[in-house]
């Protein structure tokens, strides 16, 4: 790559190091999300998911079985290891809640006059106390864990949690709401873009205008209407309402392209004696093909990933809730705290959208080219 | 019936009896209303053809009629009554609206996101365009920055809310601020600037739809004009700025008002992220929090949002009716 006659060299390599540095930049937040929803839950509270790869030190809260105290000169006495049978190793430890690493292991912990905690690196205690011990007194203490990678939090939402029942709705929802509008579009593209007659260059006019009518608009109207001729708040609801938002983009998209098409295949087709209707199913259709991918494509990421319309036009009862209501309403609310199982959501919800951008990027980008450059 | 079934038998009703539709509507039309035989066969067939148009078309308007053009009437005429919808209020809901606080704080932060996210992410397109133009592995950068159109506003903000979480081990921000010494903080509770930590979201988002139309219109500007401009002994800078810029300056215009748009419609982020609390709501998400409760305000939020984009609107027809001519 010759690049622009005459360029530094200096200034190539800043170059490089910039773009470098923004695509790590665009990337880290979702790298983050990736690697969180794989983490143990009790890791990623002890910490970062960029310190994820090495092993995490973690606070552990151990009883005492006061029923073990012995009496030792004068002393109740409480021995033992606080892991059992299994070997591992004891960084720091402390008797109370307030200072769970006071002590380095090995040392002695003076935790009142009357009482102290002794713990070893290989787990072993002695808990001394002057008075009878009553209550099974608590141990804390860190240790390093090895870093935990599991499945654990998908399991979780997906079982637990109704995720797939959601996600099932958000195919639901998806799948009919993508292709039914492409062939209403196909046909009035197609009317757009090759037959004359009086009102078409109102038509086309009033579609571009109809591109920037905020959805916002269209709630309460819709909702009422569809109340009132019975569909009401359900899955046939947000089919048609996703069909008639989706229309304007289809027609524009459509018409900018079949208007490219070569005009002497279909006059000649006409020639030979071919109605609209043939010409349109046989030659326009068939050639169309990328923009109705395109289309197609912007539709399913749309449906996919909407929140608003998914909110007004499907009931508002768990069974019916698609991903990304899910996710805002109730997993958000309800698991607030729980990082593992907020990113183990979130990234089933954008997996299949980025599964579809990646394989088929290619007619993603055409369609936006053709969508705004022209 | 479970919906996924119901989805399928949908898929095709609907695709089969559009199908049917269309091939029926053809074939009444050219065989039994105006048939090209008889005393007067031309005749007919440009009738026929006079109608054929609209039976192309018909499915298109209606849906178009039904869900995009009767709620901007719809939406102007229930948003002039009350609550309840039963008492004519003339422009009271607009009159209350702008009297109230939340509202005002709402179009202001609405106007910084119009300002804010559209520049920014023109800026990020145009830079990375401009720096992937002449690299190897550019178009694998593009890529990774394009990708998170790909994700739900709702997913972007998960994303990023483990970027600002308030507990250093989860949150990028404040993992850094402790690394300088400072103390944790929430991000998202610190006035003004918190509106400006959601806007980035939508620009991270953004960024690569900009990218992908400018380095479109990049490629396309003639090599001669920059050739001249480099033999003329102009710098990187004056060729970006004085040759390349000034051509692709129609894109940029496009690129800035489709985002505009955009944003004068997101309310996901603003209602994952806060709710719109500490001060963060925008017209789309404070009007969610009138819908089902206020439909009189939540419509007359919507109309303002409406009136917003009207020029755009405006603008767009007639680039439109003139590209036609």
């Amino acid at each position: 790559m010759g690049g622009i006659a005459g360029q530094k060299p200096a200034l190539v390599w800043v170059t490089r190091i910039s773009v470098l540095l923004l695509v790590v930049l665009w990337l880290v937040p979702t790298i983050g999300l990736l690697v969180s929803s794989f983490r143990d839950r009790d890791q990623i509270t002890a910490s970062a998911w960029w310190k994820s790869p090495f092993p995490v030190e973690q606070n552990v809260q151990f009883k005492a079985p006061a029923a073990d105290a012995r009496e030792v000169g004068g002393n109740q006495v409480i021995e033992g290891n606080v892991f059992g049978d299994q070997s591992a190793s004891v960084i720091r430890f402390g008797g109370t809640r307030v200072n769970p690493t006071a002590q380095a292991a090995g040392e002695t912990a003076q935790l009142t006059r009357e009482r102290s905690l002794m713990v070893q690196a290989n787990g072993d205690y002695v808990y001394t106390s002057l008075a009878e011990i009553k209550r099974d007194p608590s141990i804390y203490f860190s240790l390093e864990v090895p870093p935990d990678f599991n499945m654990g939090n998908y399991d979780t939402i997906m079982n637990s949690d109704n995720m797939d029942v959601a996600f099932i709705n958000t195919l639901t929802v998806t799948i009919p709401a993508t292709i039914i509008p492409i062939l209403i579009a196909a046909f009035a593209a197609y009317a757009l873009a090759w037959m004359q007659f009086p009102a078409r260059g109102f038509l086309i006019a009033m579609i571009v205008g109809l591109l920037v009518v905020p959805l916002q608009l269209a709630l309460v109207p819709l909702l009422g209407l569809h109340n009132r001729i019975g569909i009401g708040q359900s899955f046939f609801g947000i089919w048609m309402a996703h069909t008639g938002f989706g229309l304007p983009l289809a027609i524009y998209l459509l018409r900018n392209y079949m208007v490219g098409l070569p005009r002497d295949i279909i006059e000649s087709a006409k020639v030979d004696g071919a109605t609209d209707f043939q010409v349109f199913t046989r030659i326009v259709l068939p050639l169309s093909f990328p923009a109705l991918a395109s289309f197609a494509i912007f539709q399913f990421l749309w449906t996919w990933n909407d929140l608003l319309v998914a909110k007004v036009f499907l009931p508002s009862n768990s069974e019916s809730w698609v991903m990304t209501v899910k996710i805002a309403d109730d997993l958000l609310g309800s698991r607030g705290g729980d990082w593992g199982i907020l990113a183990a959501a979130a990234f089933i919800s954008i997996a299949v959208p980025l599964i579809v951008f990646f394989t088929m990027q290619r007619y993603l980008v055409r369609g936006l080219l053709a969508g705004s450059v022209k | 019936m479970s919906p996924l079934v119901q989805g399928m038998l949908t898929i095709l009703l609907g695709v089969g009896g559009c199908i049917a539709y269309f091939w029926a509507s053809n074939l009444v039309l050219d065989k039994v209303l105006f048939p090209p035989t008889g005393s007067n066969p031309s005749r007919n067939i440009n009738r026929a053809n006079i109608f054929r148009p609209w039976l192309f078309l018909f499915p298109a308007v209606a849906a178009l009629s039904i869900y995009l053009v009767y709620p901007v009437v719809g939406s102007f005429w229930r948003s002039l009554y009350n609550r309840s919808g039963d008492e004519f209020i003339g422009f009271g809901n607009y009159a209350t609206m702008f009297a109230d606080d939340g509202f005002r704080t709402a179009l202001f932060n609405n106007a910084l996101w119009v300002l804010f996210v559209p520049a920014a992410a023109t800026f990020f397109g145009l830079l990375v365009a401009q720096l992937t133009d002449q690299l190897k592995w550019g178009n694998i950068a593009k890529s990774l920055i394009f990708m998170p159109m790909a994700i739900s506003f709702v997913g972007a903000s998960l994303i990023w809310k483990f970027v600002y979480a308030n507990n250093p081990d989860i949150g990028l921000i404040n993992a850094m601020r402790g690394f300088f010494g400072g103390a944790p903080l929430d991000p998202l509770q610190l006035p003004f600037w918190n509106n400006f930590f959601l806007m980035v979201i939508l620009v991270w988002i953004q960024t690569g739809f900009a990218m992908v139309i400018l380095s479109a219109a990049l490629r396309g500007i003639p090599e001669e004009t920059v050739e001249a401009a480099i033999i003329d002994g102009a710098n990187p800078f004056q060729v970006f700025f004085r040759i390349k810029v000034p051509q692709i300056k129609s894109t940029i215009m496009v690129v800035w008002t489709t985002i505009t748009i955009l944003v004068l419609k997101v309310f996901d982020i603003v209602y994952t992220m806060t709710g719109g609390n500490f001060g963060t709501d925008i017209l789309p998400s404070y009007m969610m929090s009138y819908m089902f409760r206020d439909d009189g305000r939540a419509t007359a939020v919507a109309f303002v949002i409406m009136l917003i984009v009207l020029p755009v609107m405006i603008w767009n027809i007639r680039q439109a009716r003139e590209e036609m001519r």
